[in-house]
């Protein structure tokens, strides 16, 4: 129990090693490498040379080996157990897309080689692009973009691109209080205001709110769909409708299409763009934060504004529109450098062709399967927000808590010590205590099963008036609570070196 | 379906737990025009072995720079990345966790970050850096933004030997904002005179180096014109091997660095996923974009890291927040930093020597070769050639002899006839003597 935990003297606690910064283990010239001695040349840099040391420590091979392997183990990972985090889609990552990303001939080419040299690079991104615009019915799609904010930056630049080309970009942007906080933040990026629209009491937009809300000021809608409280968005259609009966754009979020690939296209919802992230429902590794990659799929509409580069193609072969003119005439413009997260394509492409039609959509079965039976298994014990049936993801509210003196973040912090990752929390805002959770298809039943007994032995122990349980926890962890007022009161963001007085003792 | 674990007994069951008869009656939200009942048009699944023969199928269409010589350079450079680097960064651990929302569980993913935020800092001459960007380009568009929230002006002078992706990607952001773009003329000598567009709206002046053409040059007129007239000096290094043998662009001033970090640790992988690097003054930390990971301790008193200053950031902040970025480049910042960690102050010194002498070898044989000059004074590794003949074509011809032999400068600016003739060659540590030779043999040939 807290306080009470075995002291060591090592600081190391069994298996669980207290492992210091590299900057604490220097030792002047040691290194982990072996590099040749080189030649003797003229100096060319113009006078600029490095006076000073970069102030790197000195670690060898095996030090740094153990360094990173200890660091490792204090992570949870998706290999390591069930990672219900909502809207994140924590599905086992396969590894047979981490050896074909490697293959000589994909992950070493160079993104400035002569065309005639990547013709079967080009021919993947084609084959990708095929896929995801037969999977979501759309005629084309945007390849670029580095993640799902950033697709939704295209999505949006797209928009305002369209309406300028009609003489008026429009001033607002209406979207849902429950979204993702990066769909405000990326209209306001495009020069958007952003107006809000209430949820109804069944977690769904609020369709007469909607209504009020249109104008002919109004450049678009951004939905999530399904959304974030794990609901099918069942107005959708009249949403785009209503949309583009003034002239406006559907742009939806598509971070949960897990729920829904190979059994609906959003094509035939009405919507004009959508992202996809490659890192949720096409497998690539979250790999603590990134990188993602996020394609836009484009109606006819909005495709002609679509960024450089894309692949187009010739009468020899595949070649990249890499500039604004020719085949990119109303482009708006370059978002990064190169060509996009080719290592995510071809990683999210080895999935696809894993599963094929039939998996990815027994993939959507599966996952909406599972997420209805956490609902069913633990509806007696917590408090779902709405009723079911849910897509891919359950959300439940801190009701069940009342009066525990219990609160949504002890319950999480509670699950680490069962041994899972915490659903995600306080998220979407429109619910109180928001648990969103998210199993995910790659899980068993017997996962599943143990996952839900776990959470039924916490919502019992927390009605039991057990707040103690919940607000030491976690204690099992390599740390316990840690102390964020004080992070960001006074930040401390990198190492320093010790005074001279204590490096000289 | 080998990724697939329930079985048709437990779906079965499950559906009854649920109480519904089929899997359909979970999908009854969806409007019925949209409900699709037939596969879609694409092929069934596929096992691992055919999976594979499909994308090597698709590598061998392509010419390898493991295989060809290569001199390929432009912001993004053949680097030999250890053994251990690939290993440690397909750690379950590492590989499978997502960001570190949970800091209890997530400590592994948190240190790296802090280390990588410090390591990032020390070369780049900074006293902080964020937790990554998408890439350098990416970065360099959210620096120009982050200066005019500090400065509240609206003028930023982008300088014209800027890798013009950048410029784009900038240009890109800003376009639908009340910012204004000020691109210099395209200058390949390295003369141009950037103080001389400052003004008083001047959030900021925006310079590679070594730029896009390979000069190296010295910044520190430039950070004191730019602070006489309260404007910030923006740095950008695409090659970060540099930073073990120039001056770091901190020492010269710079009040924002923002870096392309893919030559320590991270593939070439046709262009990405990459790493952006973000360093600034401690003052500046509240206006940055991305991720930070900070120190603190747990509540038993031991030192532990989280994410922090998240006020600042979408998930809070929403519409006023400093940037949309969310999913950052976490992987490549962890590749980054382990080989980063093996390199050490020796290594990387020594790793930028080999460069620099492998392009000033180079350099000297290619300058040697009739009707070729070199356009630099000086440069790290990589340089610029004026060709005889347009610089795409002669390209062409030395892929034909199975050598990537530079970078036409049309390539990246096709509407300037003055690039025409100009050739982006790079030399790293991977490029051997002999390799060096097969390329003038080749050149000489083809002009």
């Amino acid at each position: 129990m807290a306080g009470n935990a075995k002291q060591t003297h090592s600081g190391h606690r069994g298996l669980d090693m207290d492992e210091p910064l590299i900057f604490e283990q220097d030792a002047p010239g040691r290194t982990g490498v072996d590099l040749a001695e080189p030649p003797a040349v003229q100096d060319r840099l113009g006078g600029l040379a490095r006076r000073g040391p970069v102030g790197l420590p000195g670690l060898s091979e095996p030090q740094v080996v153990r360094h990173f392997a200890r660091l490792s183990r204090m992570n949870y990972a998706i290999d390591t157990g069930l990672y219900p985090l909502g809207s994140c889609t924590m599905k086992h990552n396969p590894r047979l897309n981490e050896k074909v990303a490697r293959l000589p001939g994909l992950g070493d080419l160079h993104p400035m080689q002569p065309e005639e040299t990547v013709q079967g690079a080009f021919e993947l991104i084609d084959t990708l692009a095929h896929w995801i615009k037969t999977l979501t019915g759309m005629p084309a799609v945007a390849m670029s973009p580095a993640a799902g904010a950033h697709g939704e930056l295209c999505g949006l630049m797209c928009i305002r691109a369209a309406h300028e080309a009609k003489g008026n970009p429009r001033a607002r942007v209406l979207v849902p209080e429950s979204a993702h906080g990066t769909n405000p933040a990326t209209a306001a990026m495009c020069g958007y205001t952003v107006d809000a629209i209430p949820a109804d009491d069944r977690g769904r937009v609020d369709l007469a709110a909607f209504e009020a809300k249109l104008g002919d000021d109004v450049a678009g809608v951004m939905l999530t769909n399904p959304n974030t409280c794990g609901l099918f968005e069942n107005d959708i259609v009249k949403v785009a409708d209503r949309i583009h009966e003034i002239g406006g754009y559907f742009y939806a979020d598509g971070a949960n299409f897990n729920a829904i690939v190979g059994r609906v296209r959003p094509g035939d919802l009405g919507i004009d763009a959508m992202h996809l992230n490659l890192h949720k429902t096409f497998s690539t590794p979250h790999g603590g934060g990134g990188p993602g990659s996020g394609p836009v799929v484009l109606s006819e509409a909005l495709a002609p504004y679509a960024p450089v580069p894309f692949v187009v193609h010739g009468p020899d072969g595949f070649r990249l529109a890499e500039h604004a003119g020719g085949d990119a005439a109303k482009t708006f413009g370059r978002m990064k450098g190169f060509h996009g997260q080719m290592g995510m394509f071809i990683r999210a492409l080895s999935y696809m062709l894993s599963h094929g039609s039939d998996g990815l959509r027994q993939v959507a079965e599966d996952a909406v399967l599972n997420a209805n039976y956490v609902l069913a298994r633990l509806q007696d014990v917590m408090s779902p927000a709405y009723p079911g049936p849910c897509m891919h993801e359950v959300l439940f509210d801190d009701h069940f808590l009342k009066d525990t003196g219990v609160s949504t973040l002890d319950f999480a912090k509670a699950m680490i010590d069962e041994g899972y990752h915490p659903m995600t929390v306080y998220f979407p805002l429109i619910v109180h205590g928001a648990m969103l959770v998210e199993p995910t298809e790659t899980e068993s039943k017997d996962s599943v099963d143990r996952f839900i007994d776990s959470l039924r032995y916490l919502a019992e122990k927390a009605k039991s008036g057990d707040t103690a349980f919940f607000e030491q926890a976690p204690e099992l962890t390599p740390r316990r609570r840690l102390d964020e007022t004080r992070a960001a009161r006074s930040p401390v963001l990198r190492w320093q070196p010790p005074p001279a007085a204590d490096a000289a003792e | 379906m080998r990724y697939l674990p329930l079985t048709d007994t437990d779906r079965r069951a499950m559906l009854g737990a649920i109480g519904v008869d089929s899997i359909d009656d979970l999908f009854v939200d969806v409007p019925e025009s949209a409900r699709r009942d037939g596969l879609v048009d694409l092929p069934t699944h596929a096992g691992e072995m055919e999976v594979e023969r499909t994308l090597s199928a698709l590598a061998a269409k392509n010419l390898s720079p493991s295989v060809a010589p290569c001199f390929l350079g432009a912001g993004a450079y053949r680097h030999h990345i250890p053994a251990s680097v690939d290993h440690l960064i397909q750690r379950s651990e590492f590989l499978t966790a997502y960001t570190p929302y949970q800091p209890e569980i997530s400590q592994g993913t948190l240190q790296v970050l802090f280390e990588f935020q410090t390591q990032v800092a020390a070369i780049t001459g900074m006293e902080v850096a964020n937790a990554s960007m998408y890439d350098g380009a990416t970065g360099c568009a959210e620096a120009v933004m982050m200066a005019h929230r500090i400065t509240k002006r609206r003028k930023s002078v982008l300088s014209g030997s800027l890798h013009p992706h950048y410029r784009d990607a900038t240009e890109t952001l800003v376009q639908f904002t009340n910012f204004e773009m000020q691109s210099a003329p395209v200058d390949a000598d390295g003369t141009e005179d950037l103080a001389a567009l400052i003004d008083k709206d001047t959030a900021c002046v925006v310079v590679q180096n070594p730029t896009f053409f390979g000069h190296v040059r010295d910044l520190t007129a430039l950070a004191d014109a730019c602070h006489r007239a309260g404007a910030l000096l923006v740095a950008v290094v695409t090659e970060v091997v540099s930073l073990g043998a120039i001056t770091s662009p901190g020492e010269m001033g710079a009040d924002i660095v923002v870096a392309e970090g893919q030559s320590i640790g991270v593939p070439l992988s046709f262009g990405g996923p990459y790493v952006g690097l973000l360093a600034t003054r401690q003052k500046y930390i509240r206006q940055m974009p991305g991720r930070l990971c900070g120190e603190t301790v747990d509540q038993d008193g031991r030192r532990g890291y989280v994410l922090t200053l998240s006020a600042r950031e979408q998930h809070i902040r929403r519409e006023k927040a400093t940037s949309n970025i969310c999913t950052n480049s976490g992987l490549c910042a962890l590749a980054f930093c382990i080989h980063l960690t093996l390199l050490g102050e020796a290594g990387f010194s020594r790793l930028a020597e080999l460069n620099h002498a492998a392009a000033a070898t180079l350099a000297d044989k290619l300058a040697a070769v009739p009707g070729v000059t070199l356009v630099n004074d000086s440069f790290f590794n990589e340089f610029t050639l004026r060709l005889p003949k347009p610089a795409a074509e002669v390209v062409e011809a030395l892929s034909a002899q199975g050598i990537l032999g530079g970078v036409p400068v049309s390539r990246l600016l096709p509407d300037d006839p003055a690039m025409a003739d100009l050739l982006l060659v790079a030399a790293t540590e991977t490029n051997t003597e002999a390799e060096m030779d097969r390329l003038v043999a080749a050149l000489t040939e083809v002009l």
